[in-house]
Protein backbone atom coordinates (compact mmCIF):
# COMPACT_ATOMS: atom_id res chain seq x y z
CA UNK A 1 0.00 0.00 0.00
CA UNK A 2 1.19 3.87 -0.62
CA UNK A 3 1.73 5.71 1.97
CA UNK A 4 0.42 8.67 0.28
CA UNK A 5 -2.97 9.52 -1.14
CA UNK A 6 -1.33 11.49 -3.79
CA UNK A 7 1.41 10.84 -5.60
CA UNK A 8 3.46 13.26 -8.06
CA UNK A 9 6.60 13.08 -9.39
CA UNK A 10 9.36 16.22 -10.15
CA UNK A 11 8.88 14.80 -14.14
CA UNK A 12 5.07 14.77 -13.84
CA UNK A 13 5.28 18.28 -12.72
CA UNK A 14 7.35 19.54 -15.14
CA UNK A 15 5.49 17.40 -17.92
CA UNK A 16 2.37 19.67 -16.85
CA UNK A 17 4.58 23.27 -16.93
CA UNK A 18 5.29 21.82 -20.94
CA UNK A 19 1.90 21.54 -21.84
CA UNK A 20 0.70 24.77 -19.71
CA UNK A 21 -1.87 22.64 -17.25
CA UNK A 22 0.38 23.33 -14.18
CA UNK A 23 -1.64 24.80 -11.24
CA UNK A 24 0.34 27.19 -9.23
CA UNK A 25 -0.41 29.14 -6.17
CA UNK A 26 1.39 31.17 -3.66
CA UNK A 27 2.21 29.97 -0.05
CA UNK A 28 -0.42 33.00 1.21
CA UNK A 29 -3.25 31.12 -1.47
CA UNK A 30 -2.10 28.15 -0.38
CA UNK A 31 -3.55 28.59 3.42
CA UNK A 32 -7.18 29.05 2.32
CA UNK A 33 -7.16 26.23 -0.05
CA UNK A 34 -6.11 23.60 2.42
CA UNK A 35 -8.31 24.61 4.99
CA UNK A 36 -11.02 24.77 2.54
CA UNK A 37 -10.64 21.24 0.51
CA UNK A 38 -8.40 19.39 2.88
CA UNK A 39 -4.47 18.64 2.13
CA UNK A 40 -5.85 15.40 0.43
CA UNK A 41 -7.89 17.52 -2.54
CA UNK A 42 -5.19 20.64 -2.34
CA UNK A 43 -2.40 18.07 -3.39
CA UNK A 44 -4.04 16.75 -6.54
CA UNK A 45 -5.21 20.13 -7.57
CA UNK A 46 -2.02 22.27 -6.91
CA UNK A 47 0.98 21.22 -8.17
CA UNK A 48 3.42 24.14 -7.24
CA UNK A 49 3.45 26.23 -3.99
CA UNK A 50 5.68 29.20 -4.68
CA UNK A 51 7.22 31.28 -1.62
CA UNK A 52 9.71 34.24 -1.29
CA UNK A 53 11.72 36.73 0.98
CA UNK A 54 13.90 39.72 0.87
CA UNK A 55 15.86 40.79 3.22
CA UNK A 56 19.60 41.87 4.36
CA UNK A 57 21.73 38.47 3.76
CA UNK A 58 24.91 38.88 5.43
CA UNK A 59 27.08 35.92 4.05
CA UNK A 60 26.48 37.40 0.36
CA UNK A 61 28.67 37.73 -2.15
CA UNK A 62 30.27 37.03 -6.04
CA UNK A 63 32.91 35.95 -7.49
CA UNK A 64 34.18 37.57 -10.30
CA UNK A 65 36.64 36.87 -12.96
CA UNK A 66 38.06 40.33 -14.76
CA UNK A 67 40.25 38.93 -17.38
CA UNK A 68 43.80 38.95 -18.55
CA UNK A 69 45.47 42.44 -19.05
CA UNK A 70 48.96 43.47 -21.05
CA UNK A 71 51.21 42.92 -19.33
CA UNK A 72 49.89 40.01 -17.92
CA UNK A 73 49.08 40.02 -13.77
CA UNK A 74 48.85 37.83 -11.10
CA UNK A 75 46.71 39.94 -8.56
CA UNK A 76 47.51 39.65 -4.93
CA UNK A 77 45.15 42.20 -3.82
CA UNK A 78 41.76 44.13 -5.80
CA UNK A 79 39.20 47.07 -4.71
CA UNK A 80 36.31 47.28 -6.94
CA UNK A 81 35.10 50.75 -6.10
CA UNK A 82 37.54 50.93 -3.35
CA UNK A 83 36.06 48.08 -1.65
CA UNK A 84 38.53 45.14 -1.04
CA UNK A 85 37.59 41.49 -2.56
CA UNK A 86 39.94 38.59 -1.99
CA UNK A 87 41.89 38.21 -4.13
CA UNK A 88 43.80 34.84 -3.31
CA UNK A 89 41.87 32.98 -5.26
CA UNK A 90 43.58 33.17 -9.20
CA UNK A 91 45.56 34.82 -11.04
CA UNK A 92 42.24 37.28 -12.39
CA UNK A 93 39.72 36.02 -10.23
CA UNK A 94 38.26 37.25 -6.72
CA UNK A 95 35.43 36.67 -4.40
CA UNK A 96 33.63 40.95 -3.59
CA UNK A 97 32.14 39.99 0.03
CA UNK A 98 28.82 41.70 1.13
CA UNK A 99 29.63 43.27 4.17
CA UNK A 100 33.24 44.72 2.94
CA UNK A 101 33.61 48.10 3.40
CA UNK A 102 34.84 50.90 1.43
CA UNK A 103 38.71 51.61 2.27
CA UNK A 104 38.33 54.96 3.52
CA UNK A 105 35.16 54.62 5.41
CA UNK A 106 35.00 56.47 8.48
CA UNK A 107 33.71 53.15 10.22
CA UNK A 108 31.73 53.75 13.96
CA UNK A 109 34.64 56.38 14.86
CA UNK A 110 31.03 59.16 15.19
CA UNK A 111 29.13 56.57 16.56
CA UNK A 112 26.54 55.29 15.07
CA UNK A 113 28.67 54.99 11.87
CA UNK A 114 26.69 55.50 8.07
CA UNK A 115 28.17 52.74 6.47
CA UNK A 116 27.50 54.66 2.92
CA UNK A 117 29.12 52.31 0.70
CA UNK A 118 30.15 48.38 0.84
CA UNK A 119 31.00 45.12 -1.38
CA UNK A 120 26.65 45.02 -1.25
CA UNK A 121 26.31 48.48 -3.22
CA UNK A 122 29.09 47.30 -5.21
CA UNK A 123 27.19 44.10 -6.67
CA UNK A 124 24.03 46.14 -6.97
CA UNK A 125 26.22 48.54 -9.00
CA UNK A 126 27.42 46.41 -11.36
CA UNK A 127 23.79 44.17 -11.89
CA UNK A 128 22.64 48.18 -12.73
CA UNK A 129 25.31 47.77 -15.39
CA UNK A 130 27.01 50.63 -14.24
CA UNK A 131 30.88 50.65 -14.71
CA UNK A 132 33.02 50.02 -11.28
CA UNK A 133 36.91 50.19 -11.01
CA UNK A 134 38.76 48.14 -10.59
CA UNK A 135 42.25 48.45 -8.88
CA UNK A 136 45.17 45.12 -9.01
CA UNK A 137 48.19 45.20 -7.51
CA UNK A 138 51.23 42.26 -7.39
CA UNK A 139 54.80 41.47 -6.84
CA UNK A 140 55.35 40.09 -10.51
CA UNK A 141 56.49 36.90 -11.23
CA UNK A 142 58.00 35.68 -14.95
CA UNK A 143 54.83 35.02 -16.23
CA UNK A 144 52.68 37.64 -14.37
CA UNK A 145 54.90 40.46 -14.78
CA UNK A 146 52.58 43.19 -14.08
CA UNK A 147 52.77 45.09 -10.55
CA UNK A 148 49.54 47.17 -10.86
CA UNK A 149 46.28 47.35 -13.33
CA UNK A 150 43.77 49.53 -12.92
CA UNK A 151 40.61 49.22 -15.45
CA UNK A 152 36.75 50.26 -15.48
CA UNK A 153 34.95 46.67 -15.62
CA UNK A 154 31.11 46.37 -16.14
CA UNK A 155 29.09 43.59 -15.93
CA UNK A 156 28.95 42.90 -19.64
CA UNK A 157 32.03 42.87 -20.50
CA UNK A 158 33.33 40.89 -17.69
CA UNK A 159 34.40 37.20 -18.65
CA UNK A 160 32.00 35.67 -15.39
CA UNK A 161 30.54 37.08 -12.62
CA UNK A 162 28.61 34.28 -10.44
CA UNK A 163 26.71 35.07 -7.56
CA UNK A 164 27.53 32.72 -4.44
CA UNK A 165 25.96 33.12 -0.92
CA UNK A 166 27.27 31.08 1.31
CA UNK A 167 24.33 31.58 4.19
CA UNK A 168 20.82 32.35 2.49
CA UNK A 169 17.27 32.11 3.50
CA UNK A 170 17.58 31.80 7.22
CA UNK A 171 14.66 29.52 8.41
CA UNK A 172 13.22 31.38 11.34
CA UNK A 173 15.26 34.18 13.24
CA UNK A 174 15.35 35.99 16.16
CA UNK A 175 13.03 38.82 17.45
CA UNK A 176 15.19 41.40 19.02
CA UNK A 177 15.19 43.64 21.78
CA UNK A 178 17.40 45.79 23.79
CA UNK A 179 16.64 45.60 27.73
CA UNK A 180 19.71 48.47 28.66
CA UNK A 181 19.06 52.00 29.21
CA UNK A 182 20.67 53.29 25.51
CA UNK A 183 19.56 52.53 22.09
CA UNK A 184 21.72 50.42 19.70
CA UNK A 185 22.60 50.06 16.63
CA UNK A 186 22.43 46.67 15.49
CA UNK A 187 22.13 44.35 11.95
CA UNK A 188 18.79 44.14 13.94
CA UNK A 189 18.33 47.68 13.14
CA UNK A 190 17.63 50.32 16.08
CA UNK A 191 16.78 49.19 19.17
CA UNK A 192 15.80 51.67 21.86
CA UNK A 193 15.85 51.09 25.23
CA UNK A 194 14.23 49.90 27.68
CA UNK A 195 12.45 47.26 25.11
CA UNK A 196 11.02 50.39 23.20
CA UNK A 197 10.93 48.21 19.88
CA UNK A 198 10.54 45.06 18.94
CA UNK A 199 12.72 43.92 15.24
CA UNK A 200 12.30 40.64 13.43
CA UNK A 201 13.03 39.82 9.99
CA UNK A 202 11.66 36.45 8.78
CA UNK A 203 8.60 36.79 5.90
CA UNK A 204 7.19 33.66 8.05
CA UNK A 205 4.19 32.05 6.09
CA UNK A 206 5.65 33.19 2.47
CA UNK A 207 9.72 32.46 3.93
CA UNK A 208 10.98 29.10 1.95
CA UNK A 209 12.10 27.28 4.48
CA UNK A 210 9.32 27.78 6.74
CA UNK A 211 6.84 26.04 4.14
CA UNK A 212 8.85 23.00 4.00
CA UNK A 213 10.72 22.93 7.31
CA UNK A 214 12.40 19.43 7.06
CA UNK A 215 13.34 19.67 3.65
CA UNK A 216 11.54 17.36 1.72
CA UNK A 217 11.79 18.64 -1.48
CA UNK A 218 14.98 21.28 -1.47
CA UNK A 219 18.42 20.05 -2.00
CA UNK A 220 21.22 20.04 -4.28
CA UNK A 221 20.02 21.23 -7.59
CA UNK A 222 16.54 23.16 -6.72
CA UNK A 223 15.83 25.37 -8.73
CA UNK A 224 14.85 29.10 -7.40
CA UNK A 225 14.15 32.82 -8.19
CA UNK A 226 17.65 34.42 -6.86
CA UNK A 227 18.24 38.20 -7.16
CA UNK A 228 15.67 38.61 -10.31
CA UNK A 229 17.25 35.73 -11.95
CA UNK A 230 17.65 32.06 -12.06
CA UNK A 231 19.80 30.12 -9.15
CA UNK A 232 20.08 26.71 -7.48
CA UNK A 233 20.47 25.53 -4.26
CA UNK A 234 23.97 24.12 -4.14
CA UNK A 235 24.66 23.10 -0.23
CA UNK A 236 22.72 23.51 2.77
CA UNK A 237 24.40 27.01 4.14
CA UNK A 238 26.87 27.62 6.85
CA UNK A 239 25.34 27.09 10.22
CA UNK A 240 23.06 25.39 8.97
CA UNK A 241 21.06 23.37 12.07
CA UNK A 242 18.30 21.61 11.81
CA UNK A 243 18.37 20.19 14.97
CA UNK A 244 16.68 22.55 16.71
CA UNK A 245 13.11 22.36 18.90
CA UNK A 246 10.23 22.66 16.58
CA UNK A 247 6.36 22.28 16.94
CA UNK A 248 4.02 19.97 16.11
CA UNK A 249 3.74 20.79 12.53
CA UNK A 250 8.16 20.84 12.12
CA UNK A 251 8.02 24.33 12.42
CA UNK A 252 11.50 25.40 14.38
CA UNK A 253 11.22 27.99 17.19
CA UNK A 254 14.64 29.19 16.36
CA UNK A 255 16.90 30.01 13.94
CA UNK A 256 17.61 26.75 12.08
CA UNK A 257 18.14 25.29 8.22
CA UNK A 258 20.26 27.66 5.92
CA UNK A 259 21.01 27.21 2.16
CA UNK A 260 23.77 28.00 -0.31
CA UNK A 261 22.99 29.16 -3.12
CA UNK A 262 24.52 30.01 -6.74
CA UNK A 263 23.71 31.93 -9.97
CA UNK A 264 24.83 33.62 -12.93
CA UNK A 265 25.17 37.32 -11.85
CA UNK A 266 24.67 38.47 -15.39
CA UNK A 267 21.03 37.63 -15.26
CA UNK A 268 20.22 39.10 -12.07
CA UNK A 269 18.61 42.37 -11.48
CA UNK A 270 19.10 45.45 -8.98
CA UNK A 271 15.49 45.58 -7.93
CA UNK A 272 16.20 42.65 -6.25
CA UNK A 273 19.85 42.66 -5.31
CA UNK A 274 19.77 45.80 -3.12
CA UNK A 275 23.05 47.58 -1.41
CA UNK A 276 22.23 48.53 2.38
CA UNK A 277 23.72 50.54 4.95
CA UNK A 278 22.91 49.20 8.29
CA UNK A 279 23.53 52.25 10.81
CA UNK A 280 26.28 51.63 13.61
CA UNK A 281 26.60 48.09 12.16
CA UNK A 282 27.91 47.84 8.12
CA UNK A 283 27.31 47.26 4.87
CA UNK A 284 25.43 43.94 3.33
CA UNK A 285 23.20 42.65 0.43
CA UNK A 286 19.57 42.39 0.17
CA UNK A 287 18.77 39.32 -1.45
CA UNK A 288 15.80 38.55 -3.22
CA UNK A 289 14.69 34.83 -3.21
CA UNK A 290 12.12 32.70 -3.90
CA UNK A 291 11.53 28.96 -4.10
CA UNK A 292 8.55 26.41 -5.69
CA UNK A 293 7.90 23.60 -3.64
CA UNK A 294 6.67 20.96 -5.71
CA UNK A 295 3.42 19.76 -4.42
CA UNK A 296 4.54 15.71 -4.11
CA UNK A 297 1.71 14.50 -2.38
CA UNK A 298 -0.24 15.74 1.15
CA UNK A 299 1.99 15.58 3.52
CA UNK A 300 3.75 18.51 1.50
CA UNK A 301 0.54 20.54 1.03
CA UNK A 302 0.45 20.39 4.83
CA UNK A 303 3.36 22.35 5.49
CA UNK A 304 3.20 24.38 2.85
CA UNK A 305 0.00 26.09 3.85
CA UNK A 306 1.72 26.88 7.37
CA UNK A 307 0.19 30.40 8.81
CA UNK A 308 1.60 33.33 10.46
CA UNK A 309 -0.30 31.92 13.59
CA UNK A 310 1.42 28.44 13.54
CA UNK A 311 5.57 30.31 13.41
CA UNK A 312 7.13 30.99 16.35
CA UNK A 313 10.49 32.98 17.33
CA UNK A 314 11.88 33.84 20.65
CA UNK A 315 12.48 37.12 21.58
CA UNK A 316 16.46 37.58 22.61
CA UNK A 317 17.95 40.75 23.85
CA UNK A 318 20.39 42.26 21.81
CA UNK A 319 21.59 44.79 24.75
CA UNK A 320 23.30 42.57 26.84
CA UNK A 321 22.95 38.81 26.07
CA UNK A 322 23.59 38.51 22.41
CA UNK A 323 26.63 40.16 22.86
CA UNK A 324 27.88 38.17 25.75
CA UNK A 325 27.00 34.74 24.10
CA UNK A 326 24.49 34.28 26.35
CA UNK A 327 21.20 32.61 24.80
CA UNK A 328 18.02 33.04 26.44
CA UNK A 329 14.37 33.66 25.44
CA UNK A 330 12.36 36.69 26.81
CA UNK A 331 9.22 34.57 25.64
CA UNK A 332 7.84 33.11 22.10
CA UNK A 333 5.52 35.46 19.88
CA UNK A 334 3.72 34.11 16.50
CA UNK A 335 4.93 36.02 13.66
CA UNK A 336 1.15 37.05 13.26
CA UNK A 337 1.59 39.02 16.27
CA UNK A 338 4.79 40.33 15.23
CA UNK A 339 3.09 41.28 12.18
CA UNK A 340 -0.13 42.93 13.73
CA UNK A 341 2.24 45.61 15.03
CA UNK A 342 2.78 44.96 18.93
CA UNK A 343 3.13 42.26 20.80
CA UNK A 344 2.95 41.99 24.93
CA UNK A 345 5.86 41.95 26.60
CA UNK A 346 6.33 41.87 30.16
CA UNK A 347 3.03 43.38 30.15
CA UNK A 348 3.56 46.20 28.32
CA UNK A 349 2.50 46.56 24.43
CA UNK A 350 5.53 47.31 22.56
CA UNK A 351 5.51 48.26 18.65
CA UNK A 352 7.13 45.73 16.54
CA UNK A 353 9.58 46.42 13.27
CA UNK A 354 10.05 44.38 10.18
CA UNK A 355 13.27 44.42 8.47
CA UNK A 356 11.95 41.88 5.83
CA UNK A 357 9.99 43.23 3.12
CA UNK A 358 6.78 41.75 2.65
CA UNK A 359 5.32 43.34 -0.33
CA UNK A 360 8.87 42.26 -1.88
CA UNK A 361 8.22 38.60 -0.53
CA UNK A 362 4.92 38.46 -2.19
CA UNK A 363 6.01 39.93 -6.04
CA UNK A 364 8.79 37.42 -6.00
CA UNK A 365 6.23 34.48 -5.09
CA UNK A 366 3.85 35.96 -7.72
CA UNK A 367 7.04 36.27 -10.45
CA UNK A 368 7.68 32.72 -9.95
CA UNK A 369 3.96 31.81 -10.22
CA UNK A 370 3.82 33.75 -13.67
CA UNK A 371 7.40 32.36 -14.56
CA UNK A 372 6.10 28.90 -14.14
CA UNK A 373 2.58 29.38 -15.56
CA UNK A 374 4.22 30.96 -18.75
CA UNK A 375 6.47 27.81 -19.27
CA UNK A 376 9.67 29.80 -18.45
CA UNK A 377 10.58 28.08 -15.33
CA UNK A 378 10.80 24.34 -14.82
CA UNK A 379 11.47 22.48 -11.60
CA UNK A 380 14.90 21.32 -10.66
CA UNK A 381 15.28 18.02 -8.93
CA UNK A 382 17.27 17.72 -6.59
CA UNK A 383 20.16 15.45 -6.28
CA UNK A 384 19.61 14.70 -2.37
CA UNK A 385 18.14 17.04 -0.51
CA UNK A 386 19.44 18.78 2.58
CA UNK A 387 20.63 17.73 5.90
CA UNK A 388 17.89 17.58 8.21
CA UNK B 1 5.97 89.14 11.50
CA UNK B 2 9.45 86.93 10.75
CA UNK B 3 9.08 83.14 11.15
CA UNK B 4 10.99 80.19 10.39
CA UNK B 5 11.46 76.27 11.81
CA UNK B 6 14.43 75.35 13.11
CA UNK B 7 16.07 72.68 14.38
CA UNK B 8 18.00 72.49 17.64
CA UNK B 9 20.61 70.50 18.69
CA UNK B 10 21.69 71.20 22.71
CA UNK B 11 24.61 69.39 23.49
CA UNK B 12 24.52 66.78 26.79
CA UNK B 13 24.90 70.01 30.01
CA UNK B 14 22.70 72.00 28.21
CA UNK B 15 19.66 69.49 27.71
CA UNK B 16 18.61 70.17 31.18
CA UNK B 17 18.05 74.08 30.72
CA UNK B 18 15.20 76.06 29.92
CA UNK B 19 16.88 77.71 27.02
CA UNK B 20 14.01 77.88 25.22
CA UNK B 21 11.67 80.12 27.42
CA UNK B 22 14.07 82.80 27.70
CA UNK B 23 13.23 83.02 23.74
CA UNK B 24 9.79 84.20 25.02
CA UNK B 25 11.32 86.21 27.94
CA UNK B 26 13.99 88.08 26.92
CA UNK B 27 13.25 88.08 22.58
CA UNK B 28 9.51 88.66 22.77
CA UNK B 29 9.44 85.55 20.43
CA UNK B 30 6.77 83.35 20.54
CA UNK B 31 7.52 79.56 19.49
CA UNK B 32 5.69 75.85 18.43
CA UNK B 33 7.75 72.97 19.33
CA UNK B 34 7.52 70.50 16.48
CA UNK B 35 9.57 67.85 17.33
CA UNK B 36 11.58 67.05 20.59
CA UNK B 37 14.24 63.76 21.08
CA UNK B 38 16.81 62.83 23.58
CA UNK B 39 19.69 61.03 21.58
CA UNK B 40 21.37 58.49 22.96
CA UNK B 41 24.52 60.54 23.49
CA UNK B 42 22.62 62.11 26.03
CA UNK B 43 22.22 65.70 23.20
CA UNK B 44 18.75 67.32 23.05
CA UNK B 45 17.08 67.55 19.03
CA UNK B 46 14.11 70.23 18.98
CA UNK B 47 12.74 71.38 15.83
CA UNK B 48 10.71 74.49 16.42
CA UNK B 49 8.91 77.11 14.51
CA UNK B 50 10.39 80.32 15.90
CA UNK B 51 7.94 83.90 14.99
CA UNK B 52 8.71 87.21 15.95
CA UNK B 53 10.15 90.88 14.62
CA UNK B 54 13.14 90.34 12.42
CA UNK B 55 15.47 91.71 14.77
CA UNK B 56 14.77 89.81 18.01
CA UNK B 57 14.36 87.02 15.63
CA UNK B 58 18.06 87.45 14.79
CA UNK B 59 19.51 88.19 18.39
CA UNK B 60 17.37 85.15 19.47
CA UNK B 61 19.71 83.08 17.57
CA UNK B 62 22.76 84.18 18.31
CA UNK B 63 21.54 83.67 22.12
CA UNK B 64 20.84 79.96 21.39
CA UNK B 65 24.06 79.63 19.36
CA UNK B 66 25.88 81.15 22.72
CA UNK B 67 24.47 78.92 24.93
CA UNK B 68 26.48 75.85 22.74
CA UNK B 69 23.07 75.23 20.98
CA UNK B 70 23.82 74.61 17.35
CA UNK B 71 21.05 76.01 15.06
CA UNK B 72 20.29 74.69 11.84
CA UNK B 73 17.54 76.19 9.19
CA UNK B 74 14.92 73.50 8.74
CA UNK B 75 13.97 74.84 5.11
CA UNK B 76 14.52 71.19 4.07
CA UNK B 77 12.11 68.76 3.28
CA UNK B 78 12.15 64.95 3.82
CA UNK B 79 11.30 63.12 0.51
CA UNK B 80 11.20 59.43 -0.23
CA UNK B 81 12.55 58.10 -3.64
CA UNK B 82 9.77 55.43 -4.38
CA UNK B 83 12.59 53.92 -6.80
CA UNK B 84 14.52 52.80 -3.72
CA UNK B 85 12.25 51.86 -1.18
CA UNK B 86 11.88 48.40 -0.23
CA UNK B 87 8.85 48.66 2.15
CA UNK B 88 11.38 47.02 4.71
CA UNK B 89 10.13 48.94 7.48
CA UNK B 90 13.43 49.62 9.82
CA UNK B 91 12.46 53.41 9.29
CA UNK B 92 9.55 53.16 11.78
CA UNK B 93 11.49 51.97 14.24
CA UNK B 94 13.16 55.51 14.59
CA UNK B 95 10.71 58.03 13.33
CA UNK B 96 8.74 59.48 16.25
CA UNK B 97 6.07 61.43 14.60
CA UNK B 98 4.35 58.39 12.64
CA UNK B 99 5.06 60.14 9.15
CA UNK B 100 6.58 56.61 8.38
CA UNK B 101 4.16 53.69 9.05
CA UNK B 102 2.69 50.31 8.22
CA UNK B 103 -0.11 49.69 6.10
CA UNK B 104 -1.85 46.62 7.25
CA UNK B 105 -2.48 44.06 6.16
CA UNK B 106 -0.34 44.47 3.03
CA UNK B 107 2.61 45.68 4.91
CA UNK B 108 3.60 48.45 2.48
CA UNK B 109 5.41 51.31 4.11
CA UNK B 110 3.66 55.13 4.17
CA UNK B 111 5.48 58.04 3.58
CA UNK B 112 2.97 61.08 4.92
CA UNK B 113 5.00 63.95 4.75
CA UNK B 114 2.71 65.77 6.04
CA UNK B 115 3.42 64.66 9.19
CA UNK B 116 7.13 65.03 8.90
CA UNK B 117 8.78 66.82 11.23
CA UNK B 118 12.00 66.64 9.20
CA UNK B 119 14.19 65.57 12.21
CA UNK B 120 16.48 63.48 9.46
CA UNK B 121 16.28 60.26 11.51
CA UNK B 122 15.26 58.36 8.91
CA UNK B 123 17.59 59.28 6.64
CA UNK B 124 20.33 57.32 7.79
CA UNK B 125 18.27 54.47 9.04
CA UNK B 126 16.98 53.88 5.89
CA UNK B 127 19.70 50.96 4.74
CA UNK B 128 19.00 51.91 1.21
CA UNK B 129 18.73 55.32 1.34
CA UNK B 130 15.49 55.89 0.39
CA UNK B 131 14.87 58.87 2.83
CA UNK B 132 16.70 61.98 1.41
CA UNK B 133 16.44 65.64 3.05
CA UNK B 134 16.04 68.16 0.24
CA UNK B 135 16.09 71.81 0.22
CA UNK B 136 12.63 73.76 -0.21
CA UNK B 137 11.79 77.19 -0.90
CA UNK B 138 7.92 76.43 0.78
CA UNK B 139 7.46 78.34 3.38
CA UNK B 140 5.65 75.71 6.01
CA UNK B 141 3.30 78.08 8.42
CA UNK B 142 2.76 81.52 7.00
S1 LIG C 1 13.65 52.00 5.78
FE1 LIG C 1 13.79 52.94 3.74
S2 LIG C 1 13.45 51.21 2.33
FE2 LIG C 1 12.76 50.55 4.35
S3 LIG C 1 10.58 51.03 4.34
FE3 LIG C 1 11.62 52.79 5.26
S4 LIG C 1 11.97 54.16 3.54
FE4 LIG C 1 11.47 52.20 2.64
S1 LIG D 1 12.40 63.10 9.06
FE1 LIG D 1 11.97 60.95 8.81
S2 LIG D 1 11.97 60.12 10.88
FE2 LIG D 1 11.78 62.36 11.08
S3 LIG D 1 9.56 62.71 11.13
FE3 LIG D 1 10.18 62.89 8.98
S4 LIG D 1 9.83 60.83 8.16
FE4 LIG D 1 9.84 60.62 10.40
Amino acid sequence: MKKYKVNKTYLEINEKIKSGEVVVVTAEEIIDIVKKEGSVEAARRVDIVTTGTFSPMCSSGAFINFGHSVPTIRASEVWLNKVPAYAGVAAVDCYIGATELCEDDPLNKVYPGEFNYGGGHVIQDLVAGKNVHLKATSYGTSCYPNRMIEKEISLRTLPSATLCNPRNGYQNYNCAVNLTNKTIYTYMGTLKPKAGNANYSSAGELSPLLNDPYYKTIGLGTRIFLGGGIGYVTWHGTQHKPSVKRTKKGVPLTPAGTLWVMGDLKKMSSKWLVGVSIQGYGCSLAVGLGIPIPILNEEIVQYAAVSDEEIFTQIVDYGHDYPNGISKSYGQVSYAELKSGHIEFKGEKIPTVPLSSMVMAREIAETLKKWILQGKFMLGEPQFTLLR
Amino acid sequence: MYSKILILRFPETEVEKPIVCYLVKDYDLTFNILNATILPRKEGIMVLELSGSRKNFREGVQYLKSQGVHVKNASQEIRRDNKKCTHCGACTAVCPTGALSIQRPEMLVVFDQKKCSVCELCVSACPPRAMEAKPTSKIFFE
